[in-house]
Order: structure tokens, then C-alpha cells, then sequence
């Protein structure tokens, strides 16, 4: 394996492909899939990364453009060089694909996900729940005499180490919407 | 003005604005509306089959040896599941069908009615696209959009679902040239530059080769004719995947036999021994690379293909074109005459030379018999009496699929109907009926086992309803011949329910579907049976008692390189089993 530490969004600016197209290690990428908003076109996405054994780490769709009849999907995927553009060429031949954007290849992007974290706690537990969130600029949506809800946003890291700093402190459940991301600039 | 119509006229009036003449079908409760139409009307023929997955695989069979996309109409539910097996065949060989199903009135879905089933769920993976029409409104235009999917592209099975009440229903009809232009348009031109770098690798080649499949054919007749004038300018030799077999004509000078799992050792070798390997409409399937990680390990690779999936899915290439394959060949052709139509003369002299040493290990050699009709004979002789014929041949799946690949020869591309990817025993006769219906007068052979056979010989009905003279040509083992091959060679020869017991006598069988039987198991009579076979005016079940216990050679057993290839113990170069280069 090659000893370079090359980021990964960095061989767009490049003429020459840096990354070894026989890599075997797994790189994880995010990518938007704007595919046309009718019925099952969400059903034959997951289908094919079902169906070909590729991974989904987290997948987010919505309508973005109700009059262009357009929506976006977010996968986080995980596989080798290979098999990340084995996943984009299969998605992009698909009929109701418009396009498909490797986030990750395509330079920096802004990537958030919202949070809802129940904390349950009394006393000292429960004061140091609010102080963290605080910390993690998340907000109070609901609270009981012994509990909270917290809302937050941002990257997967983020949440991750929110929920770990609760887990002590508390934490029941957490409900996760999964990666949404734009690429920065234009 | 858009004419007002009900939802199954609309159909009828979609298939004809299409250019559809013939629709294979079944009726039931969820299509009868369509059906009602059908009967209304003299443009549109209706091949009523026996069973659905015969529709498809005759919609197939159509497809393939017109270049025109295939028509299966099924009802809801059974009429549905069983033509997945079809449609799958269809996406695996990309074959542009289009496969209309009824289904339960749009009020009635999600509640378990009566022949319901989830079709658009259920053939989501097996359907290059599939709609589920719940809007009458909508319907003209799904059906001239699916045409458009199923034959631009890569070409692929389309399916749409209409709802009964769907039928009932009255809308303005839209006409396919008012029809929403789907903004699936794949590209077709290759990027001038990277044929160029192929133009330049073609020039300094010294060991190169033509590795062509199914993509030539589905481009269509002017590819075929493209790649001639390829081979034949720059003498370059031409393999081809089971798929592609008629694009090169085998009677050519650059052709060198069909390559892959029983591919000839020439054409094997020269994959693995070339350095400059073009890849014309193929995919690297696993049957030809064997072990992908010694597949042709000298070569620069390029790859032309209209499917961007199909590049560096297996095998990591040098050189994508991705485009039509005519539109590409015929930029390359250009291209490579304009610089002044080189090549490395003395390294293709070489290079030739040592094609023809392979070629003198006679890979497909096999030990005569007088008394027992050995099948690679059968094939030889079928060859040399239809040889010139206007002959269509199919097949079905196993050892007699290999021997007909290997034994017949193809000058014509979409003469050679046969299930590749998807290896479908019961293809071969509904798929030499589908062909016999677009060409009325010309020989259709089905070379078959006898276990494929009777996967779908109900169909036999068809053929004698709708005076399909199709001749069934059956290589009998009385063994799932191929099965048992791999269970003599790698399971110890435990011969594992790979017998065929209890077979009908197949000659009382064609007189109980009331067409000519012929029964021949003496080489000596042969001949004048096979002859009397071409010329009875109508359909023949021919049961052909062949050599019980012969073997399918070249053979390159799974997960092998192309260079450890077993070959029969007639060939000449046959030491100990394998042959290692």
C-alpha cells in the first residue's frame, strides 16, 4: 500500500488519479443521487445496493424541486476504489437517475445531521447533561422533571461523541435522519 | 386534437403506433379488456402460448432475430411470476422486450385480491424499468416511453403493470411522437481521444486480438459490418463470446472460434498471450475470464460499451470507450485510416504463426463411432446438410448449447439465439417459435438436450396452432448431460439425480401433438433422417439417441486461468488432463 496520506477530495484538482485503482482499502463516501421523484424510484436504489452487496452506512431522501418533480438522496457508502465507482456507474445508469455526485471526490462539502437524544437522570446527572449540551450547541425540546430531549445538528462524528458523552449520564434512545450534504462553493 | 379512447384501446393503439405486428399472450381475468381489443382489430397478430414464461422467451426469440423489440402480454398474479424467469434472461442478455401484465383494479391493491401479486416489486431487480400505471392518462405514454427504455442503451426487458379499472377507464390518448421525450438518452459516441489512444496502441500491437459479444449484435447490422472491415483491414483475429457468435462470420479469415469456459484453445490462448487486447461489446463475463486474477496478464486492455457499469466491473481496463459500438468502430475505422491504416506486420505474422500451432492441437477433435451416434457428429452433419440454408438456430442449456457453439457456423449476426447469461433450460423452444413467427419461411432449428426440452414442451401446442414448422432437435443422453459432466470431473463421478429417467417416447409425443416425430440412434441412417427432418413442411420433435457418457471439451474448470484448460483425450496435445502453457 502506498505510504502517502492523500485526502481523499483532493484528486479532483489533480490531473492524474492519485488513488491506486487496485486499492483494497475501504474508503467511506457520500454521495447525492438526484433521481426523479415517482413511485419506487427509492425502492430500486436500496434494491441495488441490496442486491449487489454493496453497503449503506446511512441514506437520507426527501423532494427537493416539487415542480422539476425532482428528489435527492443521500447514500454514506463504504467500499474499495473499485466498488465505490462500480456503485456510482450502476446508480448512474439507472433510468430514473438524472445524476449522481460523489460528495467526498468532488472537493470539500458541508455534510449535518440532525439528532433527538433522550436523556432520563436526576441531581448531578442531569446537570452535567444540560452543561454538555451546551457545550454542543444542542437545543432543549423537551424536558420532563427527569428527563430531556435535545436537538442537534451536525457531522456524524459530532452526534457520535454527543451520545457517548450521554450514555453515562442517562441516555434512553436517540433517533438519527442520516447524512445530508452539499458540496461547498459552487 | 388527442383522441378519447378507453385504457385497453389505448394499449392496441400504443403497440400499433410501435410497430408491433405480433404479441405473445395469455389471457386471464386482469387483461381481458386488453384482450376485448385484441379481438377487435386485424393489425396486431396474437400468439397464444401455453404457458407465460414461453411468451417471454418467444418475445426473446422475436427480439433477437429481428432487432425489433419482443411483445409478451400475461395477466395479473401467475400470469406475472411466471414471466420473471423470462424477464431475467431478457436483462441478463440484454434483449429489448416489453412485457405488459394486468392487475387488480387500483382500489383492490394492497388488500390480497384475487390474482394479485406485487409485479412491479417483484420484477424491480429483474426489469431494466418497470411502471405500475394507475392513471389511464398516463397510459399512452408509459407504454411509447418503455418502448424508448427498453431499445436505447443497453437494451433490456420493460414491464408495465396496468390495473383492470386502468382498462375500463377513458382518456385523451397521447401519440409516441407528442410523447414526453424520457431524458434517458445514454450516450453514444466514444470520446475521440481515447480512440485515438487506441488507434496508436493498434499500430504498434504485435500480439493484438478482437474479443467481440452480444454489444455487436445489438448495435445493430451495421456493426457487424463495421468490425468485418476492422478484422479484415487490419488482420487483426477475432474471437467472440457465445453471445456475439454471427457478428464475424466464421467462415472469415481473422476468426479463430469462440472463447470462454468451452471456448476453442486458440482463442483461449490467444486471450491469455496477447498484448493488446480490444474488448468489442462484451463484458468480461466469469465463464470467459476464468480466474480473474490470471485473466490475459501481458495485455493493454480496452473496452467499448454503451453500459458504464459493464467497464472496470471485473477487469480493470486501459483504454474505456464508452458509445455505441458502431457509432465507435466507425470513428476508429476512420481514425486509423486517416494516419495511414498501420499495423505490425511482421509481429501479426508471428503472432498468426503461433495461432496456427494451437489451432493444429484440433481442441474439439472426438472419437468417431459407428454404431453410436456421438453428438459433436450430429452437429457436424446438422452443419453440413443446413449450410447455406437461411437457418435460424436456438438452444437450450447445457453440453448440446457448447457442442452447437463450437460445430455451427455463423456467417450472419441474429442467427444464433441462445441463453447466455442467465443459462435458461426451457429457452430454446418457445424461443425458436418467437423466431420461426418473424420469418415464416426459413429453417428454425432448435438444438436441444432432452432434459432442457421438457422444461417448456407444452409449447409444442404453439407451434401447431400458429403452423410454426419448427424442428426440434434433440440430442438425447438420457442425462442432464452437463451436470453429469461435473460429476464425473469434480464430484468423484457421484452421479447425483443427473439421469433422466422415465423420458417419454418422443416420437408418440409429436404424433399426440399431432406434428411428424423422427427417431434416429445409428449414424448410418443419420443423415437421410436429419434431411427428412428439413423437409417435412411443419413441426418435427426430433429425438436423437446420442453417446450417453461424452464429455464437453476444451473445458477451463471454474476459477481457472485460461492457460489450464482440460482438453478431450483426442486432441493431440492432451497430456495427463491438463494442458499447461
Amino acid at each position: 500500500m502506498s505510504a502517502l496520506n492523500i485526502k481523499k477530495g483532493s484528486t479532483s484538482h489533480s490531473a492524474y488519479d492519485l488513488r491506486s485503482a487496485n486499492s483494497e482499502v475501504e474508503e467511506s463516501h457520500t454521495l447525492a443521487v438526484i433521481v426523479e421523484n415517482e413511485p419506487g424510484v427509492l425502492a430500486r436504489v436500496i434494491g441495488l445496493f441490496s442486491g449487489r452487496g454493496y453497503n449503506i452506512d446511512s441514506l437520507t431522501v426527501a423532494e427537493v424541486d416539487h415542480t422539476g418533480h425532482r428528489s435527492r438522496i443521500t447514500i454514506v457508502t463504504r467500499g474499495t476504489p473499485a466498488v465505490i465507482d462500480q456503485i456510482e456507474a450502476q446508480l448512474s445508469r439507472m433510468v430514473p437517475v438524472h445524476a449522481v455526485h460523489d460528495l467526498t471526490m468532488d472537493g470539500p462539502s458541508v455534510q449535518r445531521e440532525l439528532a433527538l437524544v433522550k436523556v432520563r437522570g436526576k441531581g448531578e446527572h442531569r446537570i452535567e447533561a444540560l452543561r454538555l449540551a451546551e457545550i454542543f450547541r444542542a437545543n432543549v425540546v423537551d424536558s420532563t422533571l427527569e428527563s430531556f430531549v435535545f436537538e442537534m445538528t451536525g457531522t456524524p462524528e459530532k452526534i457520535d461523541a454527543f451520545a457517548d458523552l450521554m450514555r453515562p449520564l442517562g441516555l434512553v434512545e436517540i433517533a438519527r435522519t442520516g447524512v445530508a450534504a452539499l458540496k461547498r462553493g459552487f | 386534437m388527442s383522441k378519447q379512447m378507453t385504457g385497453a384501446k389505448m394499449v392496441v393503439q400504443a403497440l400499433k403506433d410501435q410497430g408491433v405486428e405480433v404479441v405473445f399472450g395469455y389471457p386471464g381475468g386482469a387483461v381481458l379488456p386488453i384482450y376485448d381489443e385484441l379481438f377487435l382489430q386485424n393489425d396486431i397478430r396474437h400468439i397464444l402460448v401455453r404457458h407465460e414464461q414461453g411468451a417471454v422467451h418467444m418475445a426473446e426469440g422475436y427480439a433477437r432475430s429481428t432487432g425489433k423489440p419482443g411483445v409478451a402480454l400475461v395477466t395479473s398474479g401467475p400470469g406475472a411470476t411466471n414471466a420473471v424467469t423470462g424477464l431475467t434472461d431478457a436483462l441478463m442478455d440484454s434483449i429489448p422486450i416489453v412485457v405488459l401484465t394486468g392487475q387488480v383494479p387500483t382500489f383492490m391493491i394492497g388488500t390480497d385480491g384475487f390474482q394479485e401479486a406485487d409485479t412491479v416489486g417483484i420484477t424491480r431487480p429483474c426489469t431494466k424499468m418497470n411502471w405500475l400505471v394507475k392513471d389511464t392518462a398516463k397510459l399512452s405514454e408509459t407504454i411509447h416511453q418503455a418502448f424508448h427504455v427498453a431499445t436505447h442503451g443497453r437494451p433490456g426487458p420493460v414491464l408495465i403493470d396496468i390495473p383492470k379499472d386502468v382498462q375500463f377507464a377513458t382518456a385523451d390518448y397521447t401519440p409516441a411522437e407528442k410523447a414526453k421525450i424520457s431524458h434517458y438518452q445514454p450516450r453514444t459516441e466514444g470520446d475521440p481521444n481515447q480512440i485515438a489512444r487506441l488507434v496508436e496502441m493498434m499500430e504498434t500491437a504485435e500480439r493484438p486480438i478482437l474479443y467481440t459479444g452480444g454489444g455487436v449484435i445489438n448495435s445493430g447490422p451495421r456493426a457487424s459490418q463495421l468490425l468485418r472491415e476492422l478484422a479484415n483491414e487490419t488482420g487483426f483475429p477475432v474471437t467472440s463470446t457465445l453471445m456475439g457468435l454471427g457478428a464475424y462470420p466464421a467462415s472469415g479469415k481473422s476468426w479463430i472460434g469462440m472463447l470462454g469456459m468451452h471456448g476453442l484453445y486458440e482463442a483461449n490462448l490467444a486471450m491469455h498471450g496477447c498484448d493488446l487486447m480490444i474488448n468489442i461489446g462484451a463484458r468480461f463475463d466469469d465463464r470467459i475470464t476464468g480466474r480473474v486474477k490470471d485473466f490475459s496478464p501481458r495485455s493493454k486492455k480496452a473496452h467499448i460499451d454503451i453500459d458504464p457499469s459493464s467497464i472496470n466491473k471485473v477487469i480493470h481496463v486501459d483504454v474505456p470507450i464508452l458509445g455505441d459500438v458502431a457509432k465507435v468502430l466507425e470513428e476508429l475505422l476512420r481514425q486509423w485510416r486517416a494516419r495511414g491504416s498501420r499495423t505490425d506486420k511482421a509481429g501479426l505474422a508471428k503472432w498468426w504463426k503461433q495461432i496456427d500451432e494451437w489451432r493444429a492441437v484440433k481442441c474439439l477433435a472426438y472419437k468417431p463411432s459407428t454404431s453410436t451416434i456421438k453428438p459433436q457428429y450430429a452437429l457436424e452433419r446438422l452443419e453440413a446438410l443446413t449450410k447455406g440454408m437461411d437457418r435460424y438456430i436456438t438452444t437450450e442449456v447445457g453440453q448440446h448449447q457448447m457442442w452447437a457453439a463450437q460445430f455451427l457456423g455463423f456467417e450472419e449476426p441474429n442467427r444464433w439465439m441462445t441463453s447466455g447469461g442467465l443459462g435458461t433450460m426451457g429457452y430454446g423452444l418457445p424461443a425458436s417459435i418467437g423466431v420461426q413467427i418473424a420469418h415464416p419461411e426459413a429453417l428454425v432449428i432448435n438444438v436441444a438436450g432432452e432434459a432442457s426440452w421438457l422444461m417448456n414442451m407444452q409449447e409444442m401446442g404453439t407451434a401447431m396452432q400458429f403452423r410454426a414448422p419448427v424442428k426440434q432437435f434433440i440430442l438425447n443422453n438420457e442425462r442432464l448431460g452437463m451436470v453429469r459432466q461435473w460429476q464425473e470431473l469434480l464430484h468423484g463421478e457421484r452421479y447425483s439425480s443427473s439421469w433422466s429417467e422415465s423420458l417419454p417416447d418422443f416420437v408418440k409425443l409429436a404424433e399426440a401433438f399431432g406434428c411428424k416425430g423422427i427417431k434416429c440412434d445409428d449414424p448410418k441412417d443419420l443423415d437421410d433422417a436429419v434431411m427428412e427432418m428439413i423437409r417435412h413442411d411443419g413441426p418435427v420433435i426430433f429425438d436423437c439417441l446420442v453417446e450417453k457418457h461424452e464429455n464437453c471439451f476444451p473445458m477451463i474448470p471454474s476459477g481457472k486461468p485460461h492457460n489450464e484448460m482440460l482438453l478431450s483425450a483426442d486432441a493431440e496435445a492432451f497430456r495427463s488432463g491438463a494442458v499447461l502453457v
